[in-house]
């Protein structure tokens, strides 16, 4: 499947991917700002998030609120997200509706700073408190999204801190910050814009620079501190914790070539092979075989810069502790590290990876946020249309180099959440302690 | 700094708001309908999009129909089809279908066992293949089927420390009557799910799972003549062993007393209220840092006449980001994160309720708006604005709820299983657009009842009891995790 691609930039730097698809009368706008929680300076983690809310509390010609509104009574879908790299804003509308969409996009660009008030910002920062109580302090294992990347990155790496931020933080967040950070970051030469669906692309282009052309140009984003990290974590790094939880799972994360990166691909498929659906080794073992997990699973962060991590996560039976389900993955991990993987476990991760691919391309939605992916990454959003070749590149010789090199026991880092009942507080204590040593050295 | 004094940092003046271009024509994607001589329906949409094909093979055996005593049944039958056939063991029918580049997920909802693919075009044969080795031959070792009870006994257990998962189960539990199936959980309990043998799960296959009770749905790229032949080379050709079930299926739905089949039925509707007086009940979990809160009651069958005027009015209520309860709970108050209302839609009444997650401090005053809100939907006629934002949203996005392959099977699977018109996805954008003030003022009337909600809120008992107990909404019950009344409550 090749999907068609046009791009152009307009002078204040504005990136514009356009992909046209007549097949249904909707059209998708999707934003990617090159900022996320990694451009966050000390003291204010959780700061890229809180401000993609206020994204959505209107701008000079916007009222609070009406951003959702208008979206949706234009019959539309609608939202934002915020990640360790960047943050993303995206509709989906009928096609009719197309410049609504990017006079709003481009209306709070442009001009958000004249809407942002005292009371909106107080009232986000406590609806955000409320999503971190949801998503993290109420929730079992929910710690776990902000102590892995903790884990895994050395405390100085822009990946190492919270995404959803601590409640000091946010209390500490002032509008003072929503300017400095809207007039660094939410800058047209920061950004991508991609258009994909239903919609004539001279018009298109017409309506993006009326609309975009007059926002000035930012002065330039700071540069981030140094991402790089050696391959392997040198040594392995563990971390227990007793939680509010009823059976112990573990996350166990390695090091991993960055996302679109040659590399990349084959540390994917060997992800897959771990951890993607019941024909997957973590599951056929674990869970089939030795029924020692309930669920196993693996994944990529799928970061672009430094390093990124590949992550099994597996949930344990009832009568099975934290300990010995720690024990049955190594056996698995042992195993690959040492033997490598055969041509039919590619074959069989490679087709699962591309019906996927092409199951959610089927979204404008999907189509335009994959199409700003690759050009705020790559600057090359025509990347989308090689995905599937370089899935099928992938030889078994290839992800066995990559089992070799990064499954080792000195590129481990475990974390067990175990129940708190039945846990030993002091060994957990000693094991922080451990692990904040072994994280100084990088 | 006061960011409202700063001017506008653009040297010209903002273009004005763009006034929508003319709507472009969309239909839902045509379909055809055919039926095999042994019984087994067909419904294929042909959308030549992507080359993919998304199949749904439908059999009348969902949760509804488990026996008394067995609830899980139909839900451990279902997964039991894919862990091994009379041919094949479950680990290699798990990496041949894998090989094929999809999954197949067989599980069972409320009203129907599914087993669903999405597979490229060229795989759809072989794809077919093994959806009928499953479906028509399953061997149901005992080895699996004893794993898939101990995984959902870990699902059990892991649901006490969920709070989410744990306030869903206690309303459901609340809203309905002590026996009705609905109070009790879609995969069963921890002792139901103990109860459940092999014998079980090969008599509940042999009377549930027959060509009669069966439609295959396609969507995607292929002719109808084509997944005729595909899919009549396979599901064509199925015989059905043992007899089938003693009545019909449809029995169960009724609202009177009814003679035991195979197995022995509840003694009440799976959808008998509770009861009747509005009460509230704290599930413990001790320093919770918010409270998650379910308020409702019983709500409606799929095929009530007033679905659509009840659709627009839980729009207005609490159905959209911009509706009253999100509003009112998020923006104005920052109780939470957000807040919704809904309706879960199944053959028999299943609940309405309004969800939330709201902090500690703030459980009864939450609860206090959210029963005002639904007062207020009652006592006046929604405004002109609400009301087209409601129906513009439901009717502009309708095509984007269709833009997949799956999406559009199972558009197509619930208008086989709630027999729904065959023009319903048609008509759909006119029926919304026909509703009016009134039609959303007399839904709210007839079908929500203040004085009959439960209203369920876990989290931190000690804190929240006394304030909850001060609104007067009804006598507060305090349980443990796992659901038992606590002595004090």
């Amino acid at each position: 499947m090749q999907i068609p691609i046009e791009t152009f930039r307009l002078p204040n730097g504005l990136f514009v991917t356009l992909s046209e698809d007549h097949t249904a009368p909707l059209v998708a706008v999707n934003l990617w700002y090159h900022v996320g929680s990694a451009n966050e300076r000390a003291g204010r983690t959780g700061f890229a998030h809180l401000f993609e809310h206020m994204l959505f509390q209107g701008s000079e010609n916007v009222g609070a609120n009406e951003h959702f509104e208008l979206v949706q009574r234009a019959g539309g879908t609608l939202n934002g997200s915020t990640w360790l790299d960047r943050t993303n804003y995206f509709e989906t509308v009928p096609s009719n509706q197309l410049a609504l969409a990017l006079w709003l996009e481009a209306d709070r660009m442009g001009r958000l700073l004249p809407a942002m008030t005292q009371q909106k910002l107080d009232t986000q920062r406590d609806v955000v408190k409320n999503e971190r109580r949801w998503s993290v302090d109420n929730q079992p294992y929910g710690t776990w999204w902000e102590r892995l990347p903790a884990l895994a990155f050395p405390e100085t790496h822009p990946f190492h801190h919270s995404l959803i931020g601590s409640m000091e933080h946010l209390t500490a967040a002032s509008l003072d910050d929503v300017a400095a950070f809207f007039a660094t970051y939410y800058t047209p030469d920061n950004a991508v814009l991609s258009v994909a669906g239903d919609f004539d692309p001279a018009e298109a282009r017409t309506t993006i620079e009326r609309f975009f052309g007059p926002i000035p140009r930012g002065a330039g984003r700071p540069p981030l501190p140094p991402m790089d990290v050696p391959p392997v974590f040198g040594a392995p790094r563990r971390q227990v914790v007793p939680d509010e939880v009823m059976l112990p799972r573990l996350f166990l994360a390695f090091r991993s070539p960055p996302f679109g990166g040659d590399a990349y691909y084959a540390a994917s498929v060997c992800g897959a092979i771990l951890g993607m659906r019941k024909g997957s080794r973590l599951h056929r073992a674990l869970v089939r075989d030795r029924q020692v997990a309930a669920e196993a699973n693996a994944f990529t962060y799928d970061l672009a810069k430094g390093s990124d991590l590949l992550v099994a996560d597996v949930v344990a039976r009832p009568e099975v502790s934290g300990e010995r389900l720690e024990a049955e993955v190594a056996v698995e991990i042992d195993r690959l590290h040492r033997d490598g993987v055969t041509a039919d476990e590619v074959a069989r991760a490679v087709a699962l990876i591309e019906t996927d691919f092409l199951a959610a391309m089927q979204s404008a939605s999907e189509r335009a946020d994959q199409l700003s992916r690759f050009a705020t990454y790559f600057g090359d959003p025509s990347l989308v249309n090689v995905q599937v070749a370089k899935y099928r590149a992938v030889t078994a010789a290839d992800v066995t180099a990559f089992a070799r090199e990064r499954l080792g026991v000195e590129n481990r880092a475990t974390l067990l959440f175990v129940p708190k009942a039945d846990d030993d507080e002091r060994r957990a204590t000693s094991d922080e302690r451990e692990v904040a040593t072994l994280a100084g050295r990088d | 700094m006061s960011l409202d004094a700063r001017p506008s940092p653009l040297a010209v003046p903002a273009p004005p708001r763009p006034a929508p271009a003319p709507p472009r024509p969309y239909r839902f994607p045509p379909f055809e309908r055919r039926r095999f001589a042994n019984g087994v329906g067909l419904v294929v949409a042909p959308v030549h999009k992507l080359p993919l094909v998304s199949v749904i093979v439908l059999v009348d055996a969902g949760a509804a129909s488990d026996p008394d005593g067995r609830e899980g049944l139909a839900q451990i039958t279902a997964k039991g089809l894919a862990e091994g056939t009379s041919a094949t063991d479950g680990a290699t029918l798990a990496d041949r279908v894998e090989r094929l580049g999809t999954s197949l997920d067989t599980h069972a909802d409320w009203d129907t066992a599914l087993l669903r693919v999405t597979v490229s075009r060229e795989r759809m044969a072989e794809a077919t293949a093994l959806l009928g080795e499953v479906l028509l031959a399953p061997a149901f070792p005992e080895r699996e089927l004893e794993r898939l009870k101990g995984e959902r006994q870990a699902e059990i257990l892991a649901q006490r420390a969920e709070p989410r998962g744990l306030a869903d189960e206690m309303f459901d539990r609340f809203a309905y009557a002590e026996s009705a199936r609905y109070a009790r959980p879609e995969g069963g309990s921890a002792e139901s799910v103990a109860a459940i043998g092999r014998d079980d799960v090969v008599r509940f296959y042999r009377t549930r799972y027959r060509p009669e009770h069966t439609t295959l749905v396609v969507a995607g790229d292929v002719t109808v003549d084509d997944a005729e032949r595909l899919i009549g080379d396979v599901f064509g050709v199925w015989a059905a062993r043992g007899a089938p079930p003693g009545e019909e299926v449809t029995a169960k739905y009724g609202t009177t007393r009814h003679p035991s089949d195979a197995f022995g039925v509840a003694s009440l509707p799976i959808d008998a209220p509770a009861r009747l007086t509005r009460a509230v009940h704290v599930v413990a979990k001790p320093d919770a840092p918010q409270s998650e809160l379910r308020v409702g009651h019983v709500g409606l069958k799929r095929l009530h006449p007033d679905y659509f005027p009840v659709v627009v009015m839980n729009a207005v209520l609490g159905g959209l980001f911009s509706s009253r309860i999100n509003l009112n709970l998020r923006e104005a108050h920052a109780y939470t994160y957000g807040a919704h209302s809904g309706y879960d839609w199944r053959r028999a009444a299943g609940p309405f309720s309004v969800s939330t997650a709201v902090r500690s401090d703030v459980t009864d005053a939450a609860a206090r708006e959210i029963l005002h809100e639904i007062d207020r939907i009652r006592a006046q006629p929604v405004g002109e604005e609400e009301l087209s934002l409601a129906t513009s949203y439901l009717d502009g996005v309708f095509p984007i709820r269709y833009e997949t392959t799956a999406a559009i099977a199972s558009a197509l699977a619930n208008l086989v299983l709630y027999k729904l018109p065959e023009d319903f996805y048609d008509a759909y954008r006119g029926q919304v657009r026909g509703v009016t003030r009134d039609d959303v003022l007399a839904a709210a009337r007839a079908h929500l009842y203040p004085e009959r909600l439960q209203i369920v809120a876990v989290g931190d008992a000690a804190a929240i009891r006394a304030p909850l107990e001060a609104l007067g909404f009804g006598h507060v019950h305090v349980y443990d995790a796992e659901g038992r009344e606590t002595a004090n409550g």
